[in-house]
C-alpha cells in the first residue's frame, strides 16, 4: 500500500492534494450550524448527478414520449420512483441549501475581502443552478413545465429590438415545442452540469487559497503558532469530516422524510398541473414557477407602471435581472469595518432582518395572483429588497460597531472565560 | 401570441382556467386507504368495466395492477382484459380516441394520473354529482364540472336525479364609465340539492361506497409506489436515526480535546 501510494505520488500530487484540502487545511474551530451547508450542497450536487444519470437511461427527450417515459420510470423501472423523487426533491433541497449557504455569508461577511472571488464564483454557481433547474423542469413535459417555460422564455421578448428573435432562437421555434425540449435536455444533462462542476471546483480552490471565514468574521491566519499553524485552526479532516457526517445524517433524515412521505410537498415541490401532459390549448388557471424562483417572479410582476418611455413589462424584466445581478456587487457595497453580524450595530441588523422578511414575503406572493393588497405588499417588499443592497454603502459604514475579538469565540464567549 | 402571453402574465391573468374547476362547489371528504385491498379490487373492477370503455389509463399495465392488488394473472385475463390481449399490455381505452371525439365533442382524458392532477375529493364528489339536464347534448350535467361532455355512465346504479337550484339576489355596487356608482341587483342561480326522480339499483349508501372504492383505486393508479414508499421510508428513517447516534458519538470523541 505504501509503495503504491509512493508510486502514484511520484506521478500525481496525491499526498499534497490530500493535505492541502483535507488533512492540513486548517479551518476555524468555531463553525456553527450555518457552516453545514457547503458540504451539504456538494452532497446534493453528487446526488443530482448520480440520480440524473439513471434517469437519462430511461427518459425520452421527445415531445411525444417524454411524459409517458417519466411515468414509465415511476411504474415499470425498478426503484425508478425513488430515483425520480430523489432527483425532484433534490432540486428543491439544492435551493434550500444554497439559500441558507448564501444567508450565512450575509450574516458573517464571508463575501468580504479576501473572499470576493469565492463569492463571485459562488454567485456564478447560483446562476448556473437556476438555469439548470429551469431547463430540468421542462423535461417531464407536464402542463406546468410547458406553460412555465413558455412564460419565462417569452420574457426575453421584452428586450427591445432583439427580444423576439432571441426568444425564438432559445426555443428553436415560435412556441415551446419538441425542438425546445430536445435542446433543454442537452443543456440540462451535459452543458450546464459541466459548467456547474467546473465552477464548484474553482469555488473550493479559491476558498482553500484564502481560508474559511467564521462566525466572528476575523482572520485566523493572523495568529499562528511556531509551526505556522493558525492558533484557532483545526485540520478539516478528521474534525470537520466527522462533524459534517452528523450534519449529513440529519439532512438525509429530513430529505428522506420528504422523498418517502410527501414527495409533492403539498404542491410546493411537484405541482398538480404537472400531472397533466403538456397541452398548448389548455392553460393552467395560474402559471406559477417553482418556489425557488417565486421571489424574483414577484419582483417581475411588481412593476406595473410605464415609466420613462419604457413599458412596465420591460421594467419588470430589468428589475428581475437586477435583483439577481445586485448580489454580485455585495463585496463592494459592504463598507462595514467588521464582517460578522455579531459585532455590527442596529442598522445592519435591522437591514438584514428586513431583507430576509422581504425575500420570504416575495417568495410567498410569487405564488399568488398580483392583485390588490398582495401587489402593494410585493411592491413594498421589492423596495426593501433593493434598499438592503443600494443603501448598504451608507448604513454599513456609519453603523456603530463593537470591537472584534482577538481570537475566535463560541457565540461571543471563549471556554476559558466560561 | 407572445405579446398576449406576456401581457397576460404581467396582469396575472393567464387565459382560460382549467375546465371544470367550479370553485363554488363544496367537495365531500373521502376516506383513502390503500391498505384496504377489497376496496381497491372493487375499484379496479368498476374502473375496468365502466371507465375503461372510453377513458384510457395508458401509463399502467394490467399485470402490474394485478400484482399490486393481489389479483393473479389468470384472474386478470378472465375478468379484466376487455381492451387488450396480454396481461402485460398498457390499459388502453376500448373506444378509439377519434371516435370518442366525434361522439362526445372532446377526447376523454387519460385517467392514470387524474387523482394527482385533481384531488381525490374532487373525483369522489364529481362521480356523485350528475343530474338530468335536457339542455345538454348528453342529457346529463354535473354540478362539480358544469356542462361536462361525459354522460352519467353509472346512472343505473344511482338512478335518475334532477338538480334543484335556488335564486340568490346579490347587491353589487358597479362603477359606471362616468365614475358614478350605481347599485345593481344581480340574480344568480345557485345549486341547492338533488332530487331523486327514479331509484337506482343501489341505495345512496351503496353508491357512495362504490364511488369511494373507485376513488381509492384511482389514488393507487396515480402512484402505485405509494403502496411501498411509506413502509420503506420508515425503515430508512430508523436506519438513519441509529446511524445518527453513532455519528454523533464519533464526532464527540474526536472533538473532546478541541476548545
Amino acid at each position: 500500500m505504501q509503495k503504491l501510494i509512493a508510486w502514484i505520488d511520484a506521478r500525481f500530487p496525491l499526498i499534497k492534494t490530500w493535505e492541502e484540502h483535507l488533512a492540513k487545511y486548517y479551518a476555524p474551530k468555531n463553525f456553527n450550524f450555518w457552516y453545514y451547508f457547503g458540504s451539504l450542497a456538494l452532497l446534493v450536487l453528487v446526488m443530482q448527478v448520480v440520480t440524473g444519470i439513471f434517469l437519462t437511461m430511461h427518459y425520452k427527450p421527445d415531445a411525444e414520449l417524454a411524459f409517458a417515459s417519466v411515468e414509465y420510470i415511476m411504474r415499470d423501472v425498478p426503484w425508478g420512483w425513488l430515483i425520480r423523487y430523489m432527483h425532484s426533491t433534490g432540486a428543491s433541497a439544492f435551493f434550500i441549501i444554497i439559500y441558507l449557504h448564501m444567508f450565512r455569508s450575509l450574516l458573517y461577511g464571508s463575501h468580504r475581502k479576501p473572499r470576493e472571488l469565492v463569492w463571485l464564483i459562488g454567485m456564478m454557481i447560483f446562476v448556473a443552478l437556476m438555469a439548470e433547474s429551469f431547463m430540468g423542469y421542462l423535461l417531464p413535459w407536464g402542463n406546468m413545465s410547458y406553460w412555465g417555460a413558455q412564460v419565462i422564455i417569452s420574457l426575453f421578448s421584452a428586450i427591445p429590438w432583439i427580444g423576439d428573435g432571441l426568444a425564438e432562437w432559445i426555443r428553436g421555434d415560435f412556441v415551446i415545442s419538441d425542438a425546445t425540449l430536445n435542446r433543454f435536455f442537452a443543456l440540462h444533462v451535459i452543458a450546464v452540469p459541466l459548467i456547474l462542476i467546473g465552477l464548484v471546483f474553482m469555488h473550493i480552490v479559491a476558498l482553500h487559497k484564502v481560508g474559511s471565514n467564521n462566525p466572528d468574521g476575523i482572520e485566523i491566519k493572523k495568529r499562528k503558532d511556531e509551526n505556522g499553524i493558525p492558533l484557532d485552526g483545526i485540520p478539516f479532516h478528521p474534525y470537520y469530516t466527522v462533524k459534517d457526517v452528523v450534519g449529513v445524517t440529519v439532512f438525509l433524515m429530513i430529505f428522506a422524510a420528504v422523498v418517502f412521505f410527501a414527495p409533492e410537498l403539498w404542491g410546493w415541490f411537484l405541482e398538480r398541473d404537472n400531472f397533466i401532459p403538456a397541452n398548448k390549448l389548455l392553460t393552467p388557471s395560474e402559471i406559477v414557477p417553482l418556489w425557488y424562483f417565486t421571489p424574483y417572479y414577484s419582483i417581475l410582476r411588481a412593476m406595473v407602471w410605464d415609466f420613462l418611455w419604457i413599458p412596465a413589462k420591460l421594467w419588470g424584466v430589468i428589475a428581475m435581472g437586477a435583483s439577481i445581478a445586485v448580489f454580485f456587487l455585495l463585496p463592494w457595497l459592504d463598507r462595514s469595518p467588521v464582517k460578522s453580524i455579531r459585532y455590527r450595530g442596529w442598522m445592519s441588523k435591522t437591514a438584514l432582518t428586513l431583507f430576509t422578511i422581504s425575500f420570504v414575503v416575495l417568495g410567498y406572493l410569487g405564488t399568488k395572483p398580483p392583485e390588490g393588497l398582495n401587489l402593494i405588499i410585493a411592491q413594498i417588499s421589492t423596495v426593501l429588497y433593493f434598499a438592503f443592497f443600494l443603501l448598504m454603502p451608507w448604513y454599513s459604514k456609519y453603523d456603530k460597531t463593537k470591537p472584534e475579538p482577538e481570537r475566535v469565540t463560541w457565540a461571543g464567549t471563549r471556554p476559558e472565560e466560561k | 401570441m407572445k405579446r398576449i402571453l406576456l401581457i397576460g402574465l404581467l396582469a396575472g391573468i393567464s387565459g382560460m382556467a382549467i375546465a371544470g374547476t367550479n370553485a363554488g362547489v363544496k367537495l365531500d371528504p373521502v376516506k383513502i386507504d390503500l391498505r384496504d385491498k377489497p376496496s381497491l379490487q372493487n375499484g379496479a373492477r368498476i374502473f375496468v368495466n365502466y371507465c375503461l370503455s372510453c377513458h384510457s389509463a395508458a401509463y399502467m399495465r394490467y399485470n402490474r395492477m394485478g400484482r399490486d392488488l393481489g389479483i393473479s394473472d389468470e384472474l386478470v385475463k378472465e375478468n379484466l382484459l376487455f381492451a387488450a390481449d396480454k396481461v402485460g399490455d398498457l390499459m388502453k381505452a376500448v373506444m378509439p380516441a377519434e371516435d370518442a371525439k366525434v361522439w362526445f365533442g372532446t377526447a376523454p382524458p387519460d385517467l392514470t394520473l387524474i387523482a394527482r392532477a385533481r384531488k381525490p375529493e374532487w373525483i369522489y364528489t364529481f362521480m356523485r354529482s350528475f343530474y338530468r339536464d335536457d339542455n345538454s347534448p348528453s342529457g346529463w350535467n354535473n354540478t362539480v364540472f358544469p356542462n361536462v361532455a361525459m354522460p352519467h355512465v353509472l346512472y343505473e346504479w344511482q338512478g335518475d336525479r334532477r338538480a334543484v337550484f335556488k335564486t340568490v339576489k346579490k347587491k353589487n355596487v358597479v362603477e359606471q364609465e362616468d365614475g358614478t356608482k350605481v347599485e345593481k341587483v344581480t340574480e344568480t342561480k345557485v345549486f341547492d340539492r338533488f332530487e331523486q326522480m327514479k331509484p337506482g339499483t343501489m341505495s345512496g349508501q351503496e353508491y357512495n361506497e362504490a364511488m369511494r372504492d373507485l376513488t381509492n383505486f384511482l389514488v393507487y393508479l396515480g402512484e402505485p409506489a405509494k403502496l411501498v414508499r411509506y413502509r420503506i421510508g420508515v425503515y430508512v428513517l430508523i436506519f438513519l436515526a441509529v446511524f445518527l447516534i453513532f455519528a454523533y458519538l464519533l464526532k464527540k470523541e474526536y472533538w473532546k480535546d478541541i476548545h
